[in-house]
């Protein structure tokens, strides 16, 4: 039996369970045959009204009913999901026990309107409505819920006592990159040896008015409305910003020997995590593209792999003039004359940008791409950009040999992060 | 800890809150014993507000500084300042492989939109278009920046270039204990040789006021201690805040000749249900696992607790089972600054290391505590106002 540690001492990291939820559906199987024959998720907003807004659809999951609608609270249900499909597949621990620790990608929580709203009903506040009226509905002691809805770790506490993980759960975020932080977490748990297992999540819901306002306000959001499913246009000429969207996907990481251990199916390997972050602008990457650069080689270097090995990149690919144009930079940088005719597909081009929950969501995509090994397209790409020439994988799945891929996430707050993924075990 | 290379040094403290800047500051501060409090402006609601800063001073670009809101402000500064403390600042090789993990809250709000929304609510006929109408006009677009969890961890690469890597944890008090817990444990697995760690809080938000008073948490005067407050069901009184510690691998402050200020020996985090008993016992349960770490005559403990009920009387059940030591609660001068809070009491522990002895440890209803002084080992607990529970271990590095 082949060695479990890897070239650098290291315990190997394997994934034994994968789930996801997007505007998509639910679930692997339907998702991934719903991403390989190019269907878009996104679709024209009916949450709420979209009077005065400038862009009005998103990725919205409209199947699981949340009244009022609240986003921490179906960014919980989204991740129950996931998590329920990835623990499930992986046949690890028992029911309501998980043997390691949470490592959460949430949108940062906040007291959303329908909140405020209530609180201001209650208030008997009969003409301005001011915050210390707010304040008097509160001390009734009858709005308990919304602060243990309302804090940073209430999603994250909440999943904890469901799957029963151990010790502190961590929420975090790294903007739109949060989603492989997860994953990079649980990687470096496993490998310190303080832990078996890790539940590596991420989970977004963010579509409620004001979180559009904000991207939107930022000119991030593209605004072509119609049709809805070609909105989103990574790596396209005409690609004018991503779309809002909403999902979970959750992986249960192992190390290689307690996987084996337990005879689980190893349905992939984490080989090797990067990162750095930029120093250049809140919003904007360095012009250099230094950081994402630096971001891709050294996932490379800790998985002990050259650029030549990779044959395929899922990347951020967003759809904003500035990220794709940034991406391309970097890889071409990394992949020298490979760049042209490595195939980098975006997964954003049909289900948006799932934001938090983005790079997990994408990982798993790119382990059912190393399964399959069939690459999803980038839909929508009708009008090529002579300055970003990739193999973007256009329209149409393709199938191909794929053994070691890398997955790019990137967000705002100069956060970038690369993951280096395998199909089995060196 | 088996490999004392990778030991775990504290090689830098920067604190701000409403007893100014700085260790001086801070040990005068405390030493006093003097609440600095504001109980007027959300009257009843007691903040701690934030001392007068000239942020200019570590944050020298204006244009920097209106990008921020008040929490980045505060949490940046105090960033530089333990940076400095640590002689990082300013030495670019070092800080592009220097770690950072911030544990941060967020959601800073315009509280005026909110109210202009929330009035004209009443009269709007379609309350949804409403909504939109007046946030893509009234919402400043850089509010956003301010709203982002990460964009502290944003602003401190931004500022004074860390960037070997930026991970933000959220969550409350836990989210304070665990940065440091996970920053800590990758020093020792050589994931790391050096990381910038630590939280910011502005209390001085009456939308956060009102989210903690939804849940019964914020105290109203009259002000109390944050032990004595429990007869009146309690309370916290949030406070302005930000600390930042320099944590780094022994062998690694060796080769540049970077002092040790103090040694986190042991860390723990944990989540009860907060069933009753929870809090006292787990807490117990990580005394116990300080076990043979722990002297008993050169032990002092530095308290996190918030205030709020029951486990501000939790916490006391505990410490009431080793009456003998002197335990100083931060909470009661500075207020609690959620997951800025166990940062901030790690570098209380820091200044105790240096000085021998609490500041000002509390009168101990259960009979007098031991001597204060000649102290070496300090224990930080951290009981979040509902969730998480948190322990720490710093000693004097001789």
């Amino acid at each position: 039996m082949a060695a479990t540690r890897d070239k650098a001492g290291r315990p190997i990291v394997v994934v034994t369970g994968m789930g996801l939820v997007t505007s998509l559906g639910v679930g692997k199987t339907d998702n991934w045959a719903k991403l390989t024959s190019g269907q878009s998720g996104i679709k024209t907003l009916s949450r709420f009204p979209i009077e005065g807004l400038k862009t009005t659809m998103a990725g919205t999951v409209d199947f699981l009913p949340v009244q009022p609608f609240c986003s921490t609270e179906l960014e919980e249900r989204l991740a129950v999901l996931a998590i329920e499909e990835a623990v499930s597949q992986s046949g690890i621990g028992t029911p309501g026990t998980f043997p390691g620790p949470l490592f959460l990608a949430v949108a940062p929580v906040e007291t959303e309107w329908p909140h405020r709203e209530a609180l201001a009903a209650a208030s008997g506040a009969n003409e301005r409505v001011d915050y210390p009226d707010l304040l008097r509905s509160a001390a009734t002691g009858r709005f308990n819920a919304i602060h243990h809805r309302c804090t940073f770790g209430s999603v994250a506490d909440q999943l904890s006592e469901r799957f029963g993980t151990q010790g502190s759960p961590i929420s975090l975020s790294t903007a739109c990159a949060s989603g492989a932080t997860a994953i990079q977490l649980g990687v470096e748990a496993i490998r310190r040896g303080e832990t078996d297992a890790a539940l590596c999540a991420g989970t977004d819901a963010s579509v409620n008015p004001e979180a559009l306002v904000r991207f939107s306000l930022l000119s991030a959001l593209s605004t072509q409305n119609e049709p809805p499913e070609a909105a989103a246009k990574p790596f396209a000429k005409n690609r004018d910003g991503f779309v809002m969207a909403e999902g979970a996907g959750a992986l249960v990481l192992e190390s290689l020997e307690a996987a084996r251990a337990r005879g689980a199916d190893i349905l992939g390997v984490i080989e090797g995590c990067g990162e750095m972050a930029d120093s250049f602008h809140r919003t904007r990457s360095s012009p250099d593209g230094k950081p994402i650069i630096g971001a891709m080689r050294h996932a490379l270097a800790d998985g002990g792999r050259d650029a030549g090995e990779i044959d395929y990149i899922n990347p951020h690919g967003t759809g904003t003039p500035e990220n794709d144009k940034m991406e391309y930079l970097g890889v071409a940088a990394v992949f020298g004359e490979r760049a042209k005719t490595i195939p980098i597909s975006s997964n954003k081009s049909m289900i948006g940008h799932t934001l938090s929950a983005a790079g997990a969501i994408e990982a798993i995509f790119t382990f059912l791409t190393l399964e399959h090994q069939r690459i999803p397209p980038t839909i929508n790409y009708l009008v090529p950009d002579p300055a970003i020439p990739l193999d973007v994988v256009p329209n149409a799945a393709r199938d191909a040999t794929v053994r070691c891929a890398l997955s790019n996430s990137f967000g705002f707050g100069g956060q970038n992060v690369a993951l280096m993924l395998s199909r089995e075990p060196a | 800890m088996a490999d004392a290379a990778r030991d775990v040094l504290i090689t830098g403290i920067g604190m701000v809150s409403c007893l100014g800047e700085g260790s001086a500051a801070h040990w005068q501060g405390l030493m006093d014993a003097r609440p600095v409090i504001d109980a007027n402006r959300f009257a009843p609601y007691v903040v701690h507000p934030l001392a007068p800063i000239d942020f200019d001073k570590q944050i020298p670009k204006k244009g920097d500084q209106r990008q921020m809101e008040a929490w980045q402000r505060i949490g940046t500064y105090a960033a530089g300042l333990a940076l400095e403390h640590a002689a990082v600042k300013g030495n670019a090789e070092l800080l592009a492989r220097t770690d950072l993990i911030v544990a941060a809250g967020g959601g800073e709000r315009d509280c005026s939109v909110d109210s202009t929304i929330l009035t004209g609510f009443r009269s709007a006929k379609n309350r949804g278009a409403f909504l939109n109408e007046r946030l893509m006009s009234d919402l400043r677009p850089t509010l956003f920046l301010a709203q982002l969890s990460n964009l502290l961890a944003g602003n401190i690469s931004i500022v004074h270039g860390v960037t070997g890597s930026s991970r933000t944890f959220m969550g409350e008090e836990a989210a304070g204990v665990d940065a440091v817990r996970i920053a800590a444990a990758r020093i020792q697995a050589r994931q790391s040789d050096i990381a910038l760690v630590g939280g910011a809080y502005n209390a001085e938000r009456v939308d956060l006021v009102l989210l903690y008073e939804t849940g019964g948490f914020a105290l109203k005067t009259p002000f109390a201690p944050v032990f004595e407050r429990g007869e009146r069901g309690g309370g916290m009184a949030l406070g302005s805040l930000g600390a930042f510690l320099v944590l780094e691998a022994r062998d690694h402050a060796d080769r540049r000749g970077a002092r040790a200020l103090g040694r986190l020996s042991h860390i723990f985090c944990e989540r009860t249900r907060r069933r009753p008993g929870d809090v006292t016992a787990v807490l117990d349960q990580m005394w116990h696992r300080l076990g043979s770490s722990l002297v008993p005559e050169r032990l002092g403990v530095v308290s996190g607790a918030t205030g709020a009920e029951p486990a501000t009387s939790e916490e006391s059940a505990f410490l009431r089972r080793h009456a003998g030591l002197p335990v100083e609660a931060t909470g009661t001068v500075i207020g609690h600054g959620l997951e800025g809070q166990f940062p901030m009491n790690l570098a209380v522990a820091i200044l105790a290391l240096h000085h021998g002895r609490l500041c000002a440890p509390m009168q101990r209803s259960e009979g007098n505590a031991g001597p204060n002084d000649k102290l070496a080992q300090i224990v930080v607990t951290a009981v979040g106002h509902w969730r998480g529970e948190g322990m720490a271990l710093v000693e004097a590095d001789h």
